[in-house]
């Protein structure tokens, strides 16, 4: 009687993931994405330390659209994991762990992250 | 941590700081977070009201000292709150013991690396480069 086309749960592949899974791995992704985007910000202040031609050859190559791709997504990581940090230093008070608060707080964060990283990139 | 026991061997006392114990790790990941809460929003803040991104003004704001000091405190912090980070994605995905301590080794290496890059950068910058 067995169904050997049942998949095992929670099988990935099929699996609804809830917005709070989906967030807590943008977390970690996020933070790798700025872990090596600190290459990036070492790049930017030792090109301007070495003056104005190698300053203006760094800043030709984050205006190439390979480089306003990388910015945008280092500024969305840099939004999300900033609101998703403080969303888990609230759960660090003990607060905020019901289910429906954690949706909640979870929809909230990354709208506020895909929010501000449009206005920022209005403003700039 | 010294390495006096197997499980002390087996812990990887060769990375051998408080970031370490579970509790320091803990600890310093949070203060390292709520410190870039405030430097982070003063970066973001700051790349918003500049002008042009032309060498001379980045220079310029760079060489005022109030700037300096945070530049310098935002990229200690941040590259700190970076290594704790990888450090727990490698703890939870790299497996097999050499494989793993290799990994630890190298994302050490690289950011006190970026650490050292950015701290020598920023001050020859607000030295007059």
């Amino acid at each position: 009687m067995s169904n050997t086309e049942r998949p095992l749960s929670p099988h990935l592949s099929i699996y609804r993931w809830p917005i709070t899974m989906a967030l807590s791995i943008l977390h970690r992704a996020t933070g790798v994405a700025m872990a090596l985007g600190l290459i990036v910000l070492a790049a930017w202040l030792m090109s301007a330390a070495a003056g104005a031609a190698h300053y203006d050859q760094f800043a030709a190559l984050m205006s190439t659209l390979i480089g306003r791709l990388l910015l945008i997504g280092l500024s969305f990581s840099f939004f999300f994991h900033l609101a998703n940090g403080v969303r888990h230093l609230v759960w660090d008070t003990g607060r905020g762990f019901e289910k429906h608060q954690a949706n909640a707080s979870a929809w909230f964060v990354l709208l506020l992250a895909i929010g501000s990283t449009v206005a920022y990139w209005m403003m700039l | 941590m010294v390495c006096v026991t197997a499980r002390h061997r087996f812990d990887g006392c060769v990375l051998d700081d408080a970031v370490n114990s579970a509790t320091g790790h803990f600890i310093a990941q949070r203060v390292t977070a709520i410190a870039l809460v405030l430097l982070g929003l003063w970066f973001a803040f700051s790349l918003a009201t500049t002008t042009d991104f032309s060498h001379a003004e980045v220079a310029a704001e760079i060489r005022r000292p109030v700037n300096l000091g945070l530049l310098l405190l935002l990229t200690v912090t941040m590259t700190y709150h970076s290594y704790l980070g990888v450090q727990v994605v490698i703890e939870d995905y790299v497996h097999g013991a050499r494989v793993h301590k290799a990994s630890l080794i190298f994302s050490r290496m690289a950011h006190l690396a970026v650490a050292v890059v950015t701290i020598y950068a920023a001050v020859k910058i607000g030295m007059g480069a």
